[in-house]
Protein backbone atom coordinates (compact mmCIF):
# COMPACT_ATOMS: atom_id res chain seq x y z
CA UNK A 1 0.00 0.00 0.00
CA UNK A 2 2.85 2.33 1.00
CA UNK A 3 4.63 1.27 -1.79
CA UNK A 4 2.01 1.77 -4.20
CA UNK A 5 1.25 5.50 -3.18
CA UNK A 6 5.21 6.33 -2.84
CA UNK A 7 5.01 4.10 -6.72
CA UNK A 8 2.17 6.75 -7.57
CA UNK A 9 3.76 10.00 -5.81
CA UNK A 10 7.27 9.68 -8.01
CA UNK A 11 4.98 9.02 -11.25
CA UNK A 12 2.61 11.99 -11.01
CA UNK A 13 5.54 14.22 -9.33
CA UNK A 14 4.74 17.16 -11.36
CA UNK A 15 1.02 17.06 -11.19
CA UNK A 16 1.17 16.58 -7.01
CA UNK A 17 3.98 19.70 -7.19
CA UNK A 18 1.84 22.08 -8.87
CA UNK A 19 -1.31 21.40 -6.28
CA UNK A 20 1.22 21.64 -3.27
CA UNK A 21 1.47 25.46 -2.43
CA UNK A 22 -2.61 25.56 -2.94
CA UNK A 23 -3.26 22.62 -1.38
CA UNK A 24 -1.14 23.55 1.71
CA UNK A 25 -3.34 26.74 2.00
CA UNK A 26 -6.88 24.88 1.34
CA UNK A 27 -5.55 22.22 3.98
CA UNK A 28 -4.69 24.66 6.79
CA UNK A 29 -7.40 27.56 6.42
CA UNK A 30 -10.35 25.70 4.55
CA UNK A 31 -10.05 21.76 5.64
CA UNK A 32 -8.66 22.04 9.13
CA UNK A 33 -11.36 24.84 10.23
CA UNK A 34 -14.33 22.53 9.37
CA UNK A 35 -12.55 19.78 11.16
CA UNK A 36 -11.56 21.88 14.34
CA UNK A 37 -15.46 22.93 14.00
CA UNK A 38 -16.81 19.57 14.08
CA UNK A 39 -14.58 18.16 17.48
CA UNK A 40 -15.47 21.65 19.36
CA UNK A 41 -18.52 20.93 18.51
CA UNK A 42 -19.13 18.28 21.11
CA UNK A 43 -17.11 20.41 23.73
CA UNK A 44 -17.39 23.02 26.04
CA UNK A 45 -14.60 25.37 24.97
CA UNK A 46 -14.76 29.21 26.72
CA UNK A 47 -11.08 30.20 24.87
CA UNK A 48 -9.98 30.56 28.54
CA UNK A 49 -9.96 26.45 29.76
CA UNK A 50 -8.97 23.94 27.56
CA UNK A 51 -12.19 22.33 25.77
CA UNK A 52 -13.92 20.13 28.03
CA UNK A 53 -15.87 17.20 26.18
CA UNK A 54 -19.58 17.45 26.55
CA UNK A 55 -20.83 14.71 24.02
CA UNK A 56 -24.07 15.52 22.19
CA UNK A 57 -25.11 18.10 24.61
CA UNK A 58 -24.60 21.43 22.38
CA UNK A 59 -26.71 19.80 19.58
CA UNK A 60 -29.58 18.70 21.92
CA UNK A 61 -28.99 22.50 24.13
CA UNK A 62 -29.55 24.08 20.12
CA UNK A 63 -32.89 22.08 19.57
CA UNK A 64 -34.28 21.72 22.67
CA UNK A 65 -33.23 24.82 25.14
CA UNK A 66 -32.54 27.77 22.77
CA UNK A 67 -35.39 29.36 21.79
CA UNK A 68 -33.68 31.92 19.71
CA UNK A 69 -31.71 29.44 17.92
CA UNK A 70 -35.29 27.81 16.47
CA UNK A 71 -36.04 32.05 15.64
CA UNK A 72 -32.48 32.08 13.63
CA UNK A 73 -33.15 28.58 11.78
CA UNK A 74 -36.91 29.80 10.51
CA UNK A 75 -35.32 33.14 9.61
CA UNK A 76 -32.85 31.48 7.82
CA UNK A 77 -35.28 29.66 6.11
CA UNK A 78 -37.44 32.01 5.13
CA UNK A 79 -34.28 33.84 3.66
CA UNK A 80 -33.32 30.86 1.95
CA UNK A 81 -36.75 30.04 0.64
CA UNK A 82 -37.94 33.95 -0.53
CA UNK A 83 -34.40 35.33 -1.31
CA UNK A 84 -32.97 32.14 -2.89
CA UNK A 85 -35.42 31.07 -5.34
CA UNK A 86 -36.42 34.80 -6.33
CA UNK A 87 -33.15 35.15 -6.49
CA UNK A 88 -32.24 32.69 -9.20
CA UNK A 89 -35.23 33.20 -11.36
CA UNK A 90 -34.39 37.42 -10.99
CA UNK A 91 -30.77 36.35 -12.16
CA UNK A 92 -31.94 34.27 -14.63
CA UNK A 93 -34.54 36.11 -16.52
CA UNK A 94 -32.12 39.42 -16.29
CA UNK A 95 -29.14 37.23 -17.81
CA UNK A 96 -31.53 35.74 -20.55
CA UNK A 97 -33.11 39.37 -21.43
CA UNK A 98 -29.69 40.66 -21.77
CA UNK A 99 -28.29 38.46 -23.65
CA UNK A 100 -30.12 39.69 -27.15
CA UNK A 101 -28.58 43.11 -26.49
CA UNK A 102 -25.77 44.24 -28.81
CA UNK A 103 -22.68 43.88 -27.22
CA UNK A 104 -21.61 47.14 -25.98
CA UNK A 105 -24.88 47.34 -24.29
CA UNK A 106 -25.00 44.24 -22.69
CA UNK A 107 -21.66 45.01 -21.33
CA UNK A 108 -23.54 47.88 -19.87
CA UNK A 109 -26.58 46.64 -18.29
CA UNK A 110 -24.16 43.58 -17.01
CA UNK A 111 -22.53 46.31 -14.80
CA UNK A 112 -25.23 47.85 -13.56
CA UNK A 113 -26.93 44.54 -12.37
CA UNK A 114 -23.82 43.43 -10.41
CA UNK A 115 -23.06 46.64 -9.42
CA UNK A 116 -25.01 45.70 -5.86
CA UNK A 117 -23.20 42.25 -5.55
CA UNK A 118 -20.07 44.71 -5.50
CA UNK A 119 -20.78 47.51 -3.82
CA UNK A 120 -23.44 46.30 -0.78
CA UNK A 121 -21.26 46.58 2.17
CA UNK A 122 -20.77 49.83 1.35
CA UNK A 123 -24.11 51.09 0.55
CA UNK A 124 -26.05 49.60 3.72
CA UNK A 125 -25.80 52.83 5.34
CA UNK A 126 -27.86 54.20 2.87
CA UNK A 127 -30.63 52.00 3.49
CA UNK A 128 -30.95 54.04 7.11
CA UNK A 129 -31.51 56.82 5.65
CA UNK A 130 -33.92 55.06 2.86
CA UNK A 131 -35.64 52.96 5.97
CA UNK A 132 -35.69 56.13 8.69
CA UNK A 133 -37.71 55.38 11.82
CA UNK A 134 -39.05 59.15 11.66
CA UNK A 135 -40.70 61.18 8.58
CA UNK A 136 -37.45 62.15 7.55
CA UNK A 137 -37.09 58.63 5.76
CA UNK A 138 -37.67 58.28 2.70
CA UNK A 139 -40.14 55.57 2.62
CA UNK A 140 -42.02 57.12 5.73
CA UNK A 141 -42.20 60.20 4.33
CA UNK A 142 -43.69 59.20 0.50
CA UNK A 143 -46.31 56.64 2.35
CA UNK A 144 -47.20 59.91 4.37
CA UNK A 145 -47.49 61.98 1.49
CA UNK A 146 -49.64 59.39 -0.27
CA UNK A 147 -51.72 59.44 2.81
CA UNK A 148 -51.77 55.58 2.96
CA UNK A 149 -49.86 55.88 6.65
CA UNK A 150 -50.19 59.02 9.24
CA UNK A 151 -47.54 58.12 11.22
CA UNK A 152 -43.63 57.31 10.47
CA UNK A 153 -43.14 53.65 10.63
CA UNK A 154 -39.60 52.09 12.74
CA UNK A 155 -39.21 49.95 9.58
CA UNK A 156 -35.87 48.49 10.67
CA UNK A 157 -36.60 48.35 14.56
CA UNK A 158 -40.41 46.87 14.92
CA UNK A 159 -40.40 43.05 14.77
CA UNK A 160 -43.42 43.35 12.44
CA UNK A 161 -41.80 44.90 9.32
CA UNK A 162 -38.22 44.13 9.89
CA UNK A 163 -38.18 40.18 8.55
CA UNK A 164 -39.94 42.17 4.96
CA UNK A 165 -37.39 45.26 4.73
CA UNK A 166 -34.44 42.71 5.24
CA UNK A 167 -35.78 40.36 2.70
CA UNK A 168 -36.52 43.33 -0.30
CA UNK A 169 -32.38 44.51 -0.06
CA UNK A 170 -31.18 41.29 0.26
CA UNK A 171 -33.20 40.82 -3.42
CA UNK A 172 -31.47 43.70 -4.16
CA UNK A 173 -28.11 42.40 -3.60
CA UNK A 174 -28.75 39.26 -5.20
CA UNK A 175 -27.59 39.33 -8.55
CA UNK A 176 -24.01 38.00 -8.05
CA UNK A 177 -21.77 35.38 -9.35
CA UNK A 178 -24.64 33.36 -10.50
CA UNK A 179 -25.94 36.26 -13.04
CA UNK A 180 -22.58 36.42 -14.23
CA UNK A 181 -22.37 32.24 -14.94
CA UNK A 182 -25.96 32.44 -16.32
CA UNK A 183 -24.68 35.09 -19.26
CA UNK A 184 -22.04 33.27 -19.91
CA UNK A 185 -23.57 29.91 -20.19
CA UNK A 186 -25.92 32.01 -22.61
CA UNK A 187 -23.21 33.08 -24.81
CA UNK A 188 -21.95 29.69 -25.52
CA UNK A 189 -25.25 27.94 -26.55
CA UNK A 190 -24.47 26.34 -29.95
CA UNK A 191 -26.48 28.72 -32.29
CA UNK A 192 -26.93 26.39 -34.88
CA UNK A 193 -29.34 24.68 -32.07
CA UNK A 194 -31.64 27.82 -32.37
CA UNK A 195 -31.83 27.86 -36.05
CA UNK A 196 -32.59 23.88 -36.30
CA UNK A 197 -34.98 24.69 -33.36
CA UNK A 198 -36.91 26.96 -36.02
CA UNK A 199 -37.06 24.04 -38.43
CA UNK A 200 -38.59 22.27 -35.93
CA UNK A 201 -41.78 24.46 -35.52
CA UNK A 202 -40.62 26.61 -32.05
CA UNK A 203 -42.87 29.71 -32.47
CA UNK A 204 -41.82 32.40 -29.65
CA UNK A 205 -39.20 32.44 -27.77
CA UNK A 206 -40.35 31.17 -24.70
CA UNK A 207 -40.67 28.12 -26.21
CA UNK A 208 -37.23 28.33 -27.59
CA UNK A 209 -35.89 29.24 -23.47
CA UNK A 210 -37.79 25.90 -22.60
CA UNK A 211 -36.52 23.27 -24.96
CA UNK A 212 -33.20 24.44 -26.56
CA UNK A 213 -31.69 27.41 -23.80
CA UNK A 214 -32.51 25.79 -20.51
CA UNK A 215 -31.38 22.02 -21.14
CA UNK A 216 -28.12 23.85 -22.64
CA UNK A 217 -26.79 25.29 -19.89
CA UNK A 218 -27.56 22.62 -16.96
CA UNK A 219 -23.92 23.07 -15.89
CA UNK A 220 -24.43 27.01 -15.26
CA UNK A 221 -27.96 26.43 -13.38
CA UNK A 222 -26.10 24.06 -11.11
CA UNK A 223 -23.29 25.93 -10.24
CA UNK A 224 -25.47 29.61 -10.31
CA UNK A 225 -28.30 27.69 -7.65
CA UNK A 226 -25.15 26.22 -5.28
CA UNK A 227 -23.76 29.69 -5.05
CA UNK A 228 -27.30 31.05 -4.74
CA UNK A 229 -27.71 28.54 -1.95
CA UNK A 230 -24.55 29.83 -0.18
CA UNK A 231 -25.46 33.04 -0.03
CA UNK A 232 -28.89 32.77 0.82
CA UNK A 233 -28.29 30.20 3.79
CA UNK A 234 -24.99 32.18 4.92
CA UNK A 235 -27.45 36.12 4.95
CA UNK A 236 -26.03 37.84 8.27
CA UNK A 237 -24.56 40.99 7.11
CA UNK A 238 -27.63 42.89 6.09
CA UNK A 239 -29.09 42.16 9.82
CA UNK A 240 -26.50 42.99 11.84
CA UNK A 241 -26.08 46.17 9.74
CA UNK A 242 -29.59 47.03 9.52
CA UNK A 243 -31.78 45.43 12.17
CA UNK A 244 -28.98 45.69 14.90
CA UNK A 245 -27.04 43.36 16.95
CA UNK A 246 -28.96 41.58 18.33
CA UNK A 247 -32.21 42.84 16.16
CA UNK A 248 -35.35 43.80 18.87
CA UNK A 249 -37.04 40.55 19.88
CA UNK A 250 -34.22 39.00 17.67
CA UNK A 251 -36.63 39.20 15.59
CA UNK A 252 -34.04 39.54 12.54
CA UNK A 253 -31.70 36.41 13.65
CA UNK A 254 -30.63 34.05 11.47
CA UNK A 255 -28.51 31.22 12.08
CA UNK A 256 -25.27 33.58 10.86
CA UNK A 257 -26.02 35.98 13.38
CA UNK A 258 -26.67 33.58 15.95
CA UNK A 259 -23.60 32.57 15.26
CA UNK A 260 -21.47 35.52 16.07
CA UNK A 261 -23.34 36.66 19.13
CA UNK A 262 -22.09 33.20 20.83
CA UNK A 263 -18.87 33.94 18.89
CA UNK A 264 -17.90 37.17 19.48
CA UNK A 265 -20.13 38.68 22.30
CA UNK A 266 -20.46 35.39 24.67
CA UNK A 267 -17.76 33.40 23.46
CA UNK A 268 -18.79 29.82 23.76
CA UNK A 269 -16.73 28.61 21.15
CA UNK A 270 -17.64 24.81 21.71
CA UNK A 271 -21.86 25.52 20.94
CA UNK A 272 -20.81 28.36 18.17
CA UNK A 273 -18.94 25.36 15.93
CA UNK A 274 -21.90 23.35 16.31
CA UNK A 275 -24.55 26.39 15.21
CA UNK A 276 -21.61 26.07 12.44
CA UNK A 277 -21.87 22.31 11.41
CA UNK A 278 -25.45 22.35 10.92
CA UNK A 279 -25.75 25.42 8.89
CA UNK A 280 -22.78 23.12 6.73
CA UNK A 281 -25.25 20.23 6.70
CA UNK A 282 -27.76 22.55 5.84
CA UNK A 283 -26.36 23.68 3.14
CA UNK A 284 -25.00 20.77 1.58
CA UNK A 285 -28.20 19.01 1.71
CA UNK A 286 -30.09 21.83 -0.07
CA UNK A 287 -27.23 21.74 -2.63
CA UNK A 288 -27.39 17.86 -3.25
CA UNK A 289 -31.15 18.48 -3.29
CA UNK A 290 -31.40 21.15 -5.99
CA UNK A 291 -28.09 19.73 -8.11
CA UNK A 292 -30.53 16.50 -8.30
CA UNK A 293 -33.67 18.48 -9.32
CA UNK A 294 -31.67 20.57 -11.78
CA UNK A 295 -30.51 17.67 -13.74
CA UNK A 296 -33.84 16.99 -14.38
CA UNK A 297 -34.84 20.71 -16.32
CA UNK A 298 -36.27 20.28 -20.35
CA UNK A 299 -35.70 16.21 -19.78
CA UNK B 1 -32.83 49.72 -31.99
CA UNK B 2 -35.13 47.18 -31.77
CA UNK B 3 -35.00 47.35 -35.71
CA UNK B 4 -31.14 46.29 -34.66
CA UNK B 5 -31.91 43.90 -32.57
CA UNK B 6 -34.21 41.86 -34.31
CA UNK B 7 -31.65 41.77 -37.42
CA UNK B 8 -28.97 40.25 -34.19
CA UNK B 9 -31.30 38.01 -33.54
CA UNK B 10 -32.32 36.54 -37.27
CA UNK B 11 -31.39 32.92 -36.53
CA UNK B 12 -33.44 32.74 -33.64
CA UNK B 13 -37.20 32.16 -33.49
CA UNK B 14 -39.42 35.61 -33.94
CA UNK B 15 -38.92 38.21 -31.77
CA UNK B 16 -42.12 40.36 -31.52
CA UNK B 17 -42.17 44.38 -31.07
CA UNK B 18 -44.69 43.69 -28.04
CA UNK B 19 -42.02 40.86 -26.55
CA UNK B 20 -39.18 43.21 -26.96
CA UNK B 21 -41.45 45.89 -25.48
CA UNK B 22 -42.01 43.74 -22.31
CA UNK B 23 -38.69 42.41 -22.08
CA UNK B 24 -37.03 46.24 -22.64
CA UNK B 25 -39.26 47.91 -20.23
CA UNK B 26 -38.81 44.78 -17.74
CA UNK B 27 -35.28 45.43 -17.68
CA UNK B 28 -35.44 49.21 -17.31
CA UNK B 29 -37.33 49.11 -14.26
CA UNK B 30 -34.95 46.21 -12.63
CA UNK B 31 -32.19 48.78 -13.84
CA UNK B 32 -33.25 52.07 -12.25
CA UNK B 33 -33.89 49.72 -9.04
CA UNK B 34 -30.88 48.24 -9.20
CA UNK B 35 -28.72 51.20 -9.75
CA UNK B 36 -30.66 53.83 -7.66
CA UNK B 37 -29.20 53.21 -3.88
CA UNK B 38 -25.48 53.49 -5.37
CA UNK B 39 -26.87 57.00 -7.91
CA UNK B 40 -28.58 58.47 -4.21
CA UNK B 41 -25.32 57.30 -2.39
CA UNK B 42 -23.62 59.20 -4.55
CA UNK B 43 -26.08 62.55 -4.69
CA UNK B 44 -26.03 62.60 -1.07
CA UNK B 45 -22.77 62.66 -0.90
CA UNK B 46 -22.32 66.01 -2.95
CA UNK B 47 -24.97 67.56 -0.80
CA UNK B 48 -24.84 70.21 1.27
CA UNK B 49 -25.36 69.71 4.85
CA UNK B 50 -28.94 71.77 4.70
CA UNK B 51 -30.22 69.76 1.69
CA UNK B 52 -29.12 66.37 3.32
CA UNK B 53 -31.96 67.19 6.42
CA UNK B 54 -34.54 68.98 3.83
CA UNK B 55 -38.07 68.02 5.13
CA UNK B 56 -39.47 66.29 2.77
CA UNK B 57 -36.50 64.87 1.43
CA UNK B 58 -35.71 65.55 -1.80
CA UNK B 59 -33.40 62.64 -4.35
CA UNK B 60 -32.22 65.31 -6.28
CA UNK B 61 -29.23 67.83 -5.40
CA UNK B 62 -29.45 71.80 -5.72
CA UNK B 63 -26.63 72.99 -4.76
CA UNK B 64 -23.65 70.12 -5.11
CA UNK B 65 -20.19 70.61 -3.08
CA UNK B 66 -17.47 68.31 -2.06
CA UNK B 67 -17.76 69.73 1.91
CA UNK B 68 -18.89 66.03 2.84
CA UNK B 69 -15.54 64.50 1.06
CA UNK B 70 -13.64 67.54 3.09
CA UNK B 71 -15.06 67.16 6.27
CA UNK B 72 -14.68 63.13 5.96
CA UNK B 73 -10.93 64.00 5.48
CA UNK B 74 -10.78 66.31 8.31
CA UNK B 75 -12.04 63.67 10.50
CA UNK B 76 -9.68 60.93 9.25
CA UNK B 77 -6.76 63.18 9.72
CA UNK B 78 -7.80 63.74 13.55
CA UNK B 79 -6.85 59.92 14.01
CA UNK B 80 -3.56 59.37 15.41
CA UNK B 81 -2.71 56.33 12.59
CA UNK B 82 -3.01 58.21 9.05
CA UNK B 83 -5.56 57.82 6.70
CA UNK B 84 -2.52 55.99 4.11
CA UNK B 85 -1.90 53.65 6.48
CA UNK B 86 -5.01 52.07 6.16
CA UNK B 87 -5.55 52.64 2.47
CA UNK B 88 -1.98 50.57 2.40
CA UNK B 89 -3.10 47.92 4.64
CA UNK B 90 -6.35 47.47 2.65
CA UNK B 91 -4.55 47.27 -0.45
CA UNK B 92 -1.81 45.59 -0.03
CA UNK B 93 -3.88 42.36 1.94
CA UNK B 94 -6.67 42.65 -0.77
CA UNK B 95 -3.71 42.72 -3.47
CA UNK B 96 -1.70 40.01 -2.05
CA UNK B 97 -4.44 37.84 -1.24
CA UNK B 98 -5.54 37.84 -4.86
CA UNK B 99 -2.42 37.44 -6.43
CA UNK B 100 -1.26 34.17 -4.32
CA UNK B 101 -4.91 33.20 -4.87
CA UNK B 102 -4.88 33.14 -8.24
CA UNK B 103 -1.55 32.16 -9.30
CA UNK B 104 -1.88 28.99 -6.46
CA UNK B 105 -5.32 28.18 -7.45
CA UNK B 106 -4.20 28.27 -11.02
CA UNK B 107 -1.26 25.89 -10.47
CA UNK B 108 -3.53 23.83 -8.84
CA UNK B 109 -6.18 23.83 -11.24
CA UNK B 110 -4.04 22.50 -14.43
CA UNK B 111 -3.12 19.20 -13.27
CA UNK B 112 -7.03 18.63 -11.73
CA UNK B 113 -7.90 19.63 -15.52
CA UNK B 114 -5.61 17.68 -17.55
CA UNK B 115 -4.06 15.23 -16.18
CA UNK B 116 -4.53 11.65 -14.72
CA UNK B 117 -3.36 10.88 -11.50
CA UNK B 118 -5.10 8.83 -7.69
CA UNK B 119 -7.03 10.98 -5.56
CA UNK B 120 -7.60 13.72 -8.50
CA UNK B 121 -11.69 12.88 -8.08
CA UNK B 122 -11.32 12.79 -4.32
CA UNK B 123 -9.50 16.04 -3.88
CA UNK B 124 -12.25 17.95 -6.95
CA UNK B 125 -14.95 16.92 -4.84
CA UNK B 126 -13.63 18.05 -1.17
CA UNK B 127 -13.01 21.48 -3.30
CA UNK B 128 -16.23 21.57 -4.02
CA UNK B 129 -17.45 20.87 -0.80
CA UNK B 130 -15.08 23.85 0.14
CA UNK B 131 -17.84 26.39 -1.82
CA UNK B 132 -19.81 25.83 1.46
CA UNK B 133 -17.62 26.63 3.98
CA UNK B 134 -18.17 30.02 3.43
CA UNK B 135 -16.58 33.07 5.94
CA UNK B 136 -19.06 32.57 8.36
CA UNK B 137 -18.69 28.87 9.17
CA UNK B 138 -14.74 29.05 9.35
CA UNK B 139 -14.23 32.04 11.09
CA UNK B 140 -14.03 30.76 14.36
CA UNK B 141 -11.94 27.62 14.34
CA UNK B 142 -9.39 30.26 12.08
CA UNK B 143 -9.22 32.28 15.13
CA UNK B 144 -7.94 29.62 16.89
CA UNK B 145 -5.41 28.28 14.58
CA UNK B 146 -4.31 31.85 13.90
CA UNK B 147 -3.69 32.06 18.08
CA UNK B 148 -2.14 28.85 18.10
CA UNK B 149 0.27 29.58 15.17
CA UNK B 150 1.08 33.18 16.37
CA UNK B 151 -0.40 34.48 13.19
CA UNK B 152 -3.40 36.81 15.40
CA UNK B 153 -2.46 40.41 14.71
CA UNK B 154 -0.24 40.07 11.28
CA UNK B 155 -1.33 40.99 8.01
CA UNK B 156 -0.90 37.17 7.37
CA UNK B 157 -4.00 36.47 9.41
CA UNK B 158 -5.81 38.18 6.67
CA UNK B 159 -4.00 37.03 3.60
CA UNK B 160 -3.56 33.12 4.15
CA UNK B 161 -7.29 32.52 4.27
CA UNK B 162 -8.08 34.26 1.43
CA UNK B 163 -5.59 32.04 -0.57
CA UNK B 164 -7.05 28.97 0.64
CA UNK B 165 -10.53 29.62 -0.52
CA UNK B 166 -12.41 27.06 -3.57
CA UNK B 167 -13.94 29.69 -5.68
CA UNK B 168 -10.91 29.94 -7.80
CA UNK B 169 -9.69 26.64 -8.08
CA UNK B 170 -12.89 25.86 -8.98
CA UNK B 171 -13.55 28.32 -12.17
CA UNK B 172 -9.96 27.79 -13.39
CA UNK B 173 -10.73 24.12 -13.79
CA UNK B 174 -13.34 24.23 -15.37
CA UNK B 175 -11.78 26.70 -17.77
CA UNK B 176 -8.31 25.00 -18.40
CA UNK B 177 -10.10 21.54 -19.40
CA UNK B 178 -11.48 23.47 -22.40
CA UNK B 179 -8.33 23.73 -23.30
CA UNK B 180 -7.65 21.84 -26.71
CA UNK B 181 -5.46 19.03 -25.71
CA UNK B 182 -3.12 19.67 -29.36
CA UNK B 183 -1.54 23.10 -27.63
CA UNK B 184 -0.65 21.23 -24.43
CA UNK B 185 0.99 18.28 -26.64
CA UNK B 186 2.92 20.19 -28.65
CA UNK B 187 4.39 21.80 -25.62
CA UNK B 188 5.41 18.51 -24.16
CA UNK B 189 6.84 16.90 -27.73
CA UNK B 190 9.21 20.31 -27.78
CA UNK B 191 10.45 18.78 -24.20
CA UNK B 192 8.98 21.46 -21.97
CA UNK B 193 8.14 20.37 -18.14
CA UNK B 194 4.72 20.33 -16.93
CA UNK B 195 5.61 23.55 -15.01
CA UNK B 196 6.69 25.08 -18.37
CA UNK B 197 3.80 24.10 -20.10
CA UNK B 198 1.77 25.67 -17.30
CA UNK B 199 3.75 28.81 -17.27
CA UNK B 200 3.94 28.98 -20.98
CA UNK B 201 1.19 27.63 -22.65
CA UNK B 202 -1.82 26.99 -19.70
CA UNK B 203 -1.33 30.88 -18.05
CA UNK B 204 -1.29 32.77 -20.95
CA UNK B 205 -4.30 31.49 -22.42
CA UNK B 206 -6.36 31.10 -19.37
CA UNK B 207 -5.95 34.97 -18.94
CA UNK B 208 -9.71 35.82 -19.08
CA UNK B 209 -10.80 33.09 -16.06
CA UNK B 210 -7.72 34.78 -14.01
CA UNK B 211 -9.20 38.04 -14.62
CA UNK B 212 -12.36 36.52 -13.16
CA UNK B 213 -10.50 35.19 -10.38
CA UNK B 214 -9.08 38.26 -9.74
CA UNK B 215 -11.83 40.51 -9.76
CA UNK B 216 -14.09 38.17 -7.27
CA UNK B 217 -10.94 37.55 -4.82
CA UNK B 218 -10.50 41.29 -5.03
CA UNK B 219 -13.86 42.72 -4.23
CA UNK B 220 -14.45 39.52 -1.80
CA UNK B 221 -10.97 41.28 0.30
CA UNK B 222 -11.52 44.94 -0.56
CA UNK B 223 -14.87 44.35 1.41
CA UNK B 224 -13.35 42.27 4.36
CA UNK B 225 -15.02 43.20 7.69
CA UNK B 226 -13.56 40.78 10.00
CA UNK B 227 -11.06 42.33 11.80
CA UNK B 228 -11.14 40.04 14.97
CA UNK B 229 -7.86 38.44 13.48
CA UNK B 230 -6.32 42.04 14.36
CA UNK B 231 -6.17 43.93 17.44
CA UNK B 232 -3.66 46.49 16.22
CA UNK B 233 -4.76 49.98 14.77
CA UNK B 234 -1.62 50.24 12.47
CA UNK B 235 -2.87 46.90 10.82
CA UNK B 236 -6.71 47.79 10.02
CA UNK B 237 -8.37 48.18 7.27
CA UNK B 238 -9.54 51.20 5.51
CA UNK B 239 -13.51 49.48 5.75
CA UNK B 240 -12.86 48.76 9.88
CA UNK B 241 -11.23 52.75 9.93
CA UNK B 242 -14.33 54.74 8.05
CA UNK B 243 -16.48 52.20 10.18
CA UNK B 244 -14.89 54.34 13.64
CA UNK B 245 -15.11 57.53 12.41
CA UNK B 246 -18.85 57.41 10.83
CA UNK B 247 -20.54 55.01 13.25
CA UNK B 248 -22.83 52.45 11.57
CA UNK B 249 -26.98 52.50 12.89
CA UNK B 250 -26.98 55.73 13.05
CA UNK B 251 -28.86 57.85 10.20
CA UNK B 252 -28.39 61.73 10.99
CA UNK B 253 -25.04 61.73 12.60
CA UNK B 254 -22.58 61.96 10.18
CA UNK B 255 -24.28 61.74 7.41
CA UNK B 256 -22.69 63.89 4.57
CA UNK B 257 -19.83 62.02 5.42
CA UNK B 258 -20.99 58.48 5.95
CA UNK B 259 -21.74 58.61 2.10
CA UNK B 260 -18.88 60.13 1.16
CA UNK B 261 -17.29 57.20 2.89
CA UNK B 262 -19.55 54.78 1.02
CA UNK B 263 -18.39 56.22 -2.55
CA UNK B 264 -15.08 56.08 -1.68
CA UNK B 265 -15.36 52.26 -0.42
CA UNK B 266 -16.86 51.30 -3.00
CA UNK B 267 -15.57 52.98 -6.19
CA UNK B 268 -11.89 50.67 -6.58
CA UNK B 269 -13.74 47.00 -7.03
CA UNK B 270 -16.53 48.80 -9.45
CA UNK B 271 -13.88 50.50 -11.16
CA UNK B 272 -11.74 46.79 -11.39
CA UNK B 273 -14.98 45.61 -12.53
CA UNK B 274 -15.53 47.59 -15.57
CA UNK B 275 -12.11 47.02 -16.80
CA UNK B 276 -12.02 43.19 -16.75
CA UNK B 277 -16.09 42.73 -17.74
CA UNK B 278 -15.34 41.23 -20.89
CA UNK B 279 -12.83 39.03 -19.84
CA UNK B 280 -14.79 37.98 -17.04
CA UNK B 281 -18.28 37.06 -19.04
CA UNK B 282 -15.99 34.93 -21.16
CA UNK B 283 -15.05 33.00 -18.30
CA UNK B 284 -17.75 32.30 -16.71
CA UNK B 285 -18.61 30.27 -19.61
CA UNK B 286 -17.16 27.87 -18.80
CA UNK B 287 -17.87 27.63 -15.12
CA UNK B 288 -20.50 25.27 -13.84
CA UNK B 289 -21.20 21.65 -12.06
CA UNK B 290 -22.11 19.06 -14.41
Amino acid sequence: MIRAMKLAVKKHKESYLLMTPYMLFFLAFTILPVIICIVLGFTYFSMVDAPRFIGWHNYVRMFLDDDVFIIAVKNTLLFAFVTGPIGYLISFLVAWMINDMPRTLRSIATTIFYIPAIAAPSVYPMWFQVFSPDEYGYVNSFLIRLGVIDHPIAWLLDPKYMMGVLILIQLWLSLGISFLAFIAGLQTIDKSLYEAGVMDGIKNRFQELWYITLPSMVPQLVFGAVMQIVASFSVADVSIELAGFPSTDYAAETIVTHLRDYLNIRYELGYTSAISVVLFLMMVFSSRLTTKLLHKVGS
Amino acid sequence: MLAALRKKTGSKARRSYTGNAIVFSFIGVLALLSALPLIYTFINSIKPIDELFQFPPKFTVSRPTFDSYRELYQLASTMWVPLSRYLFNTLFVATAGTLFHALFSSMAAYPLAKHQFPGKNAVFSVIVMGLMFVPAVTFMPLFVIMSETKLLNTYAAMIFPGIGLSLGLFLMKQFIEQLPDAILEAARIDGASEFRTFFAIVLPNAAPAIMTVILFQFTQMWNFTQTDLIFSESLKTLRAALDQIVPKGDPILRAGPGSAASVILMLPPIALFILIQRKVVETMTFAGIK
